[in-house]
């Protein structure tokens, strides 16, 4: 019981500083309407997608690569607590060894809730439709946020490993990059050479986006099936890697938050 | 161990050590803190003070020894050690963003307060600690010494019977520092036992019943304020000249008035002279008594007070570290 309460304090916390920084939030808004407005326009007019409109194509890959680049707000977060010798405090406590990490992964849920609604608003903009049903979309969105969630149990385990929040941001970066781009976010899986097409077709981020897009009735008809495994049960091998990831950067983390060093 | 009738000291520590790789942070270090004193850890940076406060209070592990807070073993329960501690370090850790009254009722929260309790005792702690007034403004625009207090408070938030405080003043200007000194004597004065780290000789003398000087991870001399200084360093009498050319004149009446085995220091200028003496006022009027008779021009005389580096001097016969350690002016 006290290790809820303690998981609502420091979520509140988070909550508190989310609203009185608001240098954070600008940016959590404006990169994902700068991602759509990019491609859209830039690639939108050279990537041909058989039988549907790039633009169509490409918003779940922005809204997979969003919710990535939300980790870093918790690993950044943990990282400048560390610095700030709050972690220090809150580990003289006699508190939850858990709630520090538990409530921050979950105060920044809210972030990618509001990059999510932005990013969404932004895709109607330029064209962008949920054409299958509300329940579908409604579980696109949550599968998203609950990626999101395992994304975030990672940086919180790589932020408590690097020594300066700098170092997290770049950490994080060099996992995400190629992460997003080697996958079928931007452009089709097939249409990538040899083993980068394996690597993208069992890439998570792959089976999230390609989820999202039959969730939010984004591939037209007469599409072809993929051939990957991953691809043809997209949402229960994204939903694999998010029990998978949790599973072990949850404990990973939690174990050495508590560690005395 | 034999049984006793005395009550178990508050905070006890038996051959403490840690490495950091090829770097030892604590060497086999002892402490004693009986309940309800003051014991203040006195060393230069790097000595391992910090190491040492973190082990006992559950933030680090030690990779031999064992310590006791409160009775309770630190290394087997580290969670009971926890709700008997509260911690200041040496960065004041509180949160910049939230305001001082959240920081506090944060805590408050987190040591398992309810939400009305921990209301209430933030509202005592700002107004005993003189922030009441900017309780309700984000920390971000405190002052230096109001972070501190605030870092303290925070620290006070369950009343542990047992404080730790990691250089509490190092950084702050002397107003602040003072301000400081005057809450945690009155915290003291209310029976909780400290255990504090400095590098300022005059903070420990001010502040601790007993103080322990560390030197590369081990206790290099332990006693009350009084025995170190009568034991390690001797006050020196200082004279500033207006000429140089004077310099050794001065110098004889030095010798005349220092301690039998002391050597008169003339300095590279040969204008400020000093030499330690055994009983500093006696001394000061004898030197000041025959200078007068003479019409040796002086900018400055005084009686300065061992400084740490003194004691440091004595006790290991190497200087320490450049720090910023205060002169203590006579």
């Amino acid at each position: 019981m006290s290790a809820v309460t303690d998981i609502l304090v420091i979520a509140n916390r988070n909550v508190i500083k989310i609203r009185r920084v608001p240098e954070v939030l600008i940016f959590v808004l404006l990169s994902p309407i700068m991602f759509v407005l990019l491609f859209a326009y830039v690639f939108g007019n050279s990537i041909d997608i058989q039988g549907s409109s790039y633009r169509e194509f490409l918003i779940a890959g922005i809204f997979a690569q969003t919710v990535m680049f939300g980790g870093t707000f918790t690993g950044a977060g943990i990282a400048e607590d560390m610095q700030k010798g709050i972690i220090d405090r809150f580990r003289s406590l006699p508190m939850s060894r858990s709630a520090v990490l538990t409530g921050r992964t979950l105060s920044d849920v809210i972030y990618n809730v509001m990059s999510v609604v932005i990013m969404s608003l932004t895709g109607l903009l330029v064209g962008w439709r949920i054409r299958g049903s509300i329940l579908d979309a409604l579980a696109g969105y949550l599968l998203l946020l609950v990626f999101a969630y395992a994304i975030s149990w990672i940086m919180a385990y790589l932020a408590l490993l690097v020594p300066s929040p700098e170092v997290i941001n770049n950490a994080s970066f060099m996992v995400i990059f190629p992460l997003t781009f080697v996958a079928n976010t931007f452009v089709p899986a097939e249409s990538l050479p040899g083993p980068l097409k394996t690597f993208a077709e069992w890439n998570p981020v792959s089976s999230v986006t390609q989820a999202s897009r039959e969730l939010f009735g984004n591939i037209p008809p007469g599409t072809p099936e993929p051939t990957a495994w991953p691809l043809q049960n997209a949402t229960l091998y994204t939903l694999i890697w998010v029990v998978v990831i949790i599973g072990i950067f949850a404990p990973l983390a939690i174990r050495r938050y508590a560690q005395p060093r | 161990m034999t049984p006793s009738n005395e009550p178990p000291p508050a905070i006890r520590a038996r051959g403490l050590r840690k490495t950091y790789g090829e770097v030892v942070a604590l060497d086999g270090l002892d402490l004693d803190v009986p309940d309800g004193t003051v014991l203040a850890l006195l060393g230069p940076n790097g000595a391992g003070k910090t190491t040492a406060v973190s082990i006992l209070t559950t933030l680090l592990s030690a990779d031999g020894g064992e310590g006791t807070v409160a009775g309770v073993d630190v290394l087997a329960e580290p969670g009971r050690v926890r709700e008997r501690i509260g911690l200041s370090g040496q960065f004041a850790a509180v949160d910049e963003v939230l305001t001082g009254r959240e920081n506090l009722q944060m805590i408050g929260r987190l040591y398992g307060m309810t939400r009305r309790a921990a209301r209430r005792r933030a509202t005592e702690l700002l107004e005993r600690f003189s922030l009441t007034e900017a309780g309700d403004r984000p920390v971000k625009g405190y002052s230096g010494g109001m972070r501190r207090r605030l870092d303290l408070a925070g620290a006070l938030v369950a009343e542990p019977p047992v404080l730790f405080l990691d250089e509490p003043t190092t950084g702050l200007d002397p107003r602040s520092r003072n301000e400081l000194w005057g809450v945690i004597r009155e915290l003291v004065a209310d029976g909780t036992t400290l255990l504090l780290t400095t590098q300022y000789l005059e903070e420990a003398d001010q502040l601790a019943d007993d103080i322990v000087v560390i030197d590369k991870g081990r206790a290099i001399a332990r006693g009350t304020a009084d025995d170190l200084k009568a034991s390690l360093g001797r006050s020196r009498v200082e004279v500033v000249l207006a000429d140089s050319a004077e310099a050794d004149a001065v110098a004889a009446v030095l010798a005349a008035h220092g301690a039998a085995d002391a050597e008169v220091d003339i300095g590279p200028e040969r204008r400020r002279l000093s030499v330690q003496v055994d009983d500093g006022v006696a001394a000061l009027s004898g030197v000041l008594g025959e200078l007068r008779a003479t019409d040796i021009e002086l900018r400055d005389v005084g009686l300065r007070r061992p400084t740490l580096d003194d004691v440091f001097l004595t006790l290991t016969g190497s200087a320490t570290e450049p720090t910023d350690t205060p002169e203590v002016a006579a």
